[in-house]
């Protein structure tokens, strides 16, 4: 199976869309003549020309409720927005247009859009340009929250998001771009919607997504070589949430540790949690633990920054402590 | 009242800007009403005649109140302001619940395992109440008060807790074991014959009641039906290595107990009476020991005092008898042929079937009847 | 004013102008009666004054034109042809509804006459309305996007945006501003630096244009000029049209920011009484006409509270229907 990195994957993804589809158009700030702001657009402006690939002025709140009325009239935008620190000057039209259209018409409407845009920190940025914002939007019915981890799967479920009749907004942690995975040529589009068991395991559930995923992964093979099999789950998707895969897990094992770059405070991994709580209460043998972000604006210096943020030594000493572990 | 802004319940009414007799017409401003939102006209819709105005200014009422009476062009009399049927009530759908699914494990909450653990009560053998079998706080304190008495509970006072455990017990007892009930009326005069003479050559406090010789008697008689004086350890009886007669004594404040006179069997009567005085004194005083309580092998109950004939009583877990005395009364008595006048007593056996039968038990009343027709002996 | 009818002026489109205006004018009443009884609840923001706007514009659409209105948008649902029972019953919050009772006063949606609401924030629309104008225009469809919004909208920052993306991609969209000198209780001039609203058009190169807004006629002349502009595939273009509401900004505003005089002179400038007024000068009309006119409109209001009355209540169990597509 090929290899490519977590760019080159997305890009293959948005190419296969555009081929196949001639609704599908992307637009965004500099996504055409620039080649993206983080390289993912590359190339595509000379193969599918400046009506397919728009780049947009600095008018985030415009070019989203411009894919959403693109989208009432029958497109299949992507609309790129840079990142999910800008995404708050959109946060109207997505929270009261994109999400409430079909309910509000009593049905008259579908938004079929997807909103792409990158996330996270971890890079330095400090405060402006390092949140982790899934949680909020994942907090709103009627858009969709995918949360690809893996090359694989930035490709196979924007593809998937891309197929979804409804709003799909799509994180991609920047931090993930330059990482290598397989990826499968025609996989086609994923399942939005299921969560992956990613490291099977006995004595603790390691709940995550995205950008964490490889620090929980580092952490778990870390904790084996103390005899500790951790089972890792890929959550993927946020909303609509696979629990089951999680219940699941946590009744096998009986401890349950999320991680979450989102700030701990109302974060994800609280909903995570309670869900947990509420319907596999009875299999576990402790409460449910988080690792999450401090409550602090990203700080700029990089080991203010590391401090701040989930780390997998974080999550080694966490299940130790789950489990009663010394050392 | 008309509702004029989006959560309104109750208006002022300010001023009317018409008076009874007035025409208006459809879209006329006719009175002034105060808002949270301020001050607001409010308007007719309908054409007509005010015939009679209802509100006088200043007054607050509910949105929906009449204000006023309009005849209108037509002549049929309207009054402002009908409130409209609400849409129904929403059902406010409960959030979905997951059904606890078997996965193999104790099903407890922390906290009754935390109070499992502080009673020492075994959570494996406690049966849960709650939604899909779980073990709550409310089964492991059921356990907790089904488990023999003396286990001590906080907030209760000594006594009360002694009488605590004895309900529990006694509500086991009638659940769990399958009692069944002898009687027989036994002729007393040789024994209160001889207990008269014997309580004359005595000092006053040595003098012996006839409880005592019933109680020896008991004693004595189940060294011929041992199995009566056995423990249950389900699935079986166990015999007892001694014979400790549980007597039952009423506590004052109400309340029954039954504490051991230990080895009834082989002491003498005085011994016996001297020891049941104690038992009397420290169980209405409050000194009995726990384990005083649960070393019987027996109980005999006697309501003698107030007044019944015969009792029927309920069989103390873990013992599988108890002896029931009713009061000594003087009956006609058959001797002979002849009715004569007798002091008799009926004594009564409540047996648990698992350990003996009736035949057994009859076997046991009559070693009783024949050792109180020779009460020199006891 | 002249005594002569506009050439052009047939009898017929005459009489149905008025019969909208006074369709909508009489249905607005209504439905401020019934929210005093408490049958619309929420809020409700009445059209009462601004007839001629809708009604004139609508003339110069075609049925595959699109519509995005703002929260006050009944007259324009009206004139454009949404059955006045399915508003009603919107407003009622029943399931005959054209939202199916979900949306109520502000969320008039009919997408089979390409009316998209009913929109709540305001300069909200403008971007949805770029965004039907690009669809048309990536799929080679000659429509125009008729986009309504209000004097207050002209100060979001979408209004700019949607202006300077519609004139860059030289999309098909007609902006259309109802300035009734008040966004809610702010006058024009107290939250625009410079009032004269058509010409901020031209800072994204835009043309533009003014029109009384009392006058159904002036209205129609000048959005068929606008929407030929559009049509023309020339980019986007910017109608202002002068306006006033007569009555509050919604049932909730006591109008401590204007005066009662002011309304008063705006009154002597009924739209529908001006037109009817024309109208038998110009022999287009009689008393008769007139009269049938009011009792026809009566009427029909009459029948849409009937159905709105009639209607059923959504059962709660539908509650989450319709969050996604296919119910999940």
């Amino acid at each position: 199976m090929p290899k490519m990195t977590y760019r080159d994957a997305v890009r293959a993804g948005l190419r296969e869309a555009l081929s196949r589809d001639p609704r599908v158009f992307l637009m965004g700030e500099d996504v055409g003549r620039y080649g993206g702001a983080f390289k993912v657009s590359y190339g595509l402006l000379d193969e599918f020309g400046p009506e397919r690939i728009r780049d947009t002025p600095l008018s985030e709140s415009t070019f989203v409720g411009a894919g959403i009325g693109a989208a009432l009239g029958g497109m299949r935008p992507i609309v790129e927005i840079m990142t999910v620190n800008f995404s708050l000057l959109a946060l109207d039209q997505i929270v009261n247009n994109a999400a409430t259209l079909r309910h509000m018409s009593g049905g008259q409407l579908s938004v079929p859009l997807v909103v792409r845009m990158a996330t996270g920190g971890g890079r330095q940025l400090a405060a402006q340009h390092s949140h982790s914002l899934e949680g909020w939007f994942a907090h709103v019915p009627g858009i969709k929250i995918v949360v690809p981890a893996v090359p694989a799967d930035a490709k196979s479920l924007l593809l998937a998001a891309v197929a979804d009749p409804d709003p799909v907004l799509v994180f991609e942690h920047a931090a993930l771009y330059g990482v290598e995975g397989e990826v499968e040529d025609e996989a086609g589009p994923g399942e939005i919607g299921r969560a992956l068991v990613r490291r099977p395991g006995d004595a603790v559930s390691l709940v995550t997504y995205g950008g964490s995923l490889a620090k929980v992964l580092q952490a778990a093979d870390e904790l084996a070589t103390e005899g500790i099999e951790a089972e890792v789950i890929d959550l993927r998707t946020l909303r609509p949430l696979d629990i089951e895969t999680v219940l699941s897990s946590v009744r096998k094992t009986h401890r349950a540790l999320i991680v979450d770059e989102g700030w701990r405070t109302l974060s994800f991994a609280a909903e995570v949690s309670a869900l947990i709580m509420e319907s596999a209460f009875y299999d576990l043998d402790g409460p449910v633990a988080r690792v999450c972000s401090a409550e602090v604006p990203t700080p700029y210096a990089r080991h203010m920054e590391e401090a701040a943020l989930p780390q997998a030594a974080t999550v080694v000493r966490t299940v130790k402590d789950m489990l009663g572990h010394d050392g | 009242m008309p509702i004029l802004t989006a959560d309104m319940s109750a208006g002022t009414l300010v001023a009317w800007h018409k008076q009874a007799g007035d025409a208006v017409k459809r879209g006329e401003s006719v009175a002034l009403v105060e808002t949270d939102k301020g001050l607001i006209d409010v308007e007719i819709f309908v054409a007509g005649v005010i015939e009679k105005l209802l509100v006088e200014p200043g007054t607050t009422v509910p949105t929906g109140t009449p204000l006023a009476i309009v005849r209108e062009a037509g002549g049929i009399a309207a009054a402002a302001g009908v409130a409209a049927a609400p849409p129904p009530a929403p059902r406010v759908a409960p959030p979905p619940v997951r059904p606890a699914v078997g996965s193999g494990r104790l099903k407890i909450s922390p906290l009754a395992r935390k109070l499992a653990a502080d009673l020492g009560i075994d959570p494996g053998s406690v049966r849960g109440t709650g939604p899909g079998g779980v073990i709550r706080r409310e089964d492991i304190e059921a356990a907790a008060a089904a488990r023999s008495a003396g286990a001590p509970r906080t907030g209760l006072d000594r006594q009360g807790r002694l009488r605590q455990a004895i309900g529990a017990a006694m509500a086991r007892s009638k659940r769990e074991i399958p009692h069944y009930y002898l009687s027989h009326t036994i002729d007393m005069h040789r024994a209160t014959a001889w207990l008269a003479d014997e309580n004359l050559q005595r000092p006053v406090t040595d003098r012996l009641l006839y409880g005592v010789l019933l109680i020896k008697a008991v004693a004595l008689s189940l060294r011929e039906v041992p199995e009566l004086n056995a423990v249950w350890r389900g699935p079986e009886a166990l015999p007892s290595e001694g014979v400790h007669i549980g007597v039952a004594i009423s506590l004052r404040g109400g309340g029954l107990v039954a504490p051991a006179l230990h080895d009834a069997d082989r002491r003498s009567v005085t011994d016996l009476m001297r020891g049941l005085r104690d038992l009397v004194k420290r169980a209405r005083g409050g000194g009995l020991k726990s384990s005083e309580l649960s070393e019987p092998t027996i109980t005999v109950t006697s309501l003698g005092e107030q007044g019944v004939e015969s009792v029927l009583g309920v069989i103390f877990p873990p013992q599988v008898a108890i002896v029931g005395f009713g009061k000594l009364v003087e009956r006609p008595w058959s001797v002979e042929g002849r009715i004569v006048s007798r002091p008799v007593i009926t004594a009564t056996l409540s047996a648990d079937h698992r350990v003996s039968d009736g035949h057994r038990g009859s076997v046991f009343l009559d070693a009783l009847d024949r050792r109180l027709q020779e009460p020199a002996a006891l | 004013m002249s005594l002569q009818a506009p050439p052009e002026l047939g009898r017929d489109h005459a009489l149905a102008l008025l019969g909208q205006m006074a369709m909508i004018r009489r249905f607005e009443e209504k439905a401020a009666e019934l929210y005093t009884l408490g049958k619309i609840r929420g809020f409700l923001h009445l059209y009462i004054g601004e007839e001629a706007v809708a009604v004139g514009v609508m003339q110069a659409l075609t049925p595959e034109d699109a519509i995005v209105a703002t929260y006050r948008e009944h007259g324009q649902a009206l004139a454009r042809g949404v059955p006045a029972g399915a508003v009603m019953a919107e407003m009622y919050g029943k399931a005959n509804g054209c939202s199916r009772g979900r949306g109520g006063s502000m969320h008039v949606f009919d997408v089979s006459r390409r009316f998209y609401g009913g929109h709540a924030i305001v300069g909200g629309g403008l971007p949805i309305a770029v965004g039907l104008a690009l669809a048309d225009k990536l799929l080679g469809r000659a429509r125009v996007t008729a986009c309504f919004f209000g004097d207050g909208a002209v100060a979001e920052g979408e209004f700019h945006e949607s202006l300077n993306l519609a004139s860059l991609w030289s999309l098909p969209v007609l902006f259309l501003c109802e300035n009734n000198l008040y966004a809610m209780g702010t006058a024009l001039a107290r939250h625009q630096a410079d009032p004269d609203i058509q010409k901020k058009g031209s800072v994204y190169a835009i043309p533009g244009a003014t029109v009384d807004g009392m006058d159904v006629l002036a209205v129609e002349a000048a959005t068929r000029r606008a929407a030929e502009h559009v049509r023309g595939g020339r980019g986007p273009y910017l109608l202002e049209l002068q306006t006033y509401r007569f009555r509050a900004h919604s049932t909730a505003d006591p109008e401590l920011y204007r005066d009662k005089r002011e309304v008063e002179a705006w009154k002597g400038r009924d739209p529908v009484t001006l037109f009817s007024a024309r109208l038998l000068e110009w022999g287009l009309a009689s008393e008769t006409d007139l009269a049938a006119i009011e009792a026809s409109v009566a009427a029909e209001v009459d029948e849409a509270v009937r159905i709105a009355e009639a209607g059923p209540w959504e059962p709660v169990e539908d509650l989450a229907r319709d969050v996604y597509t296919g119910g999940r």
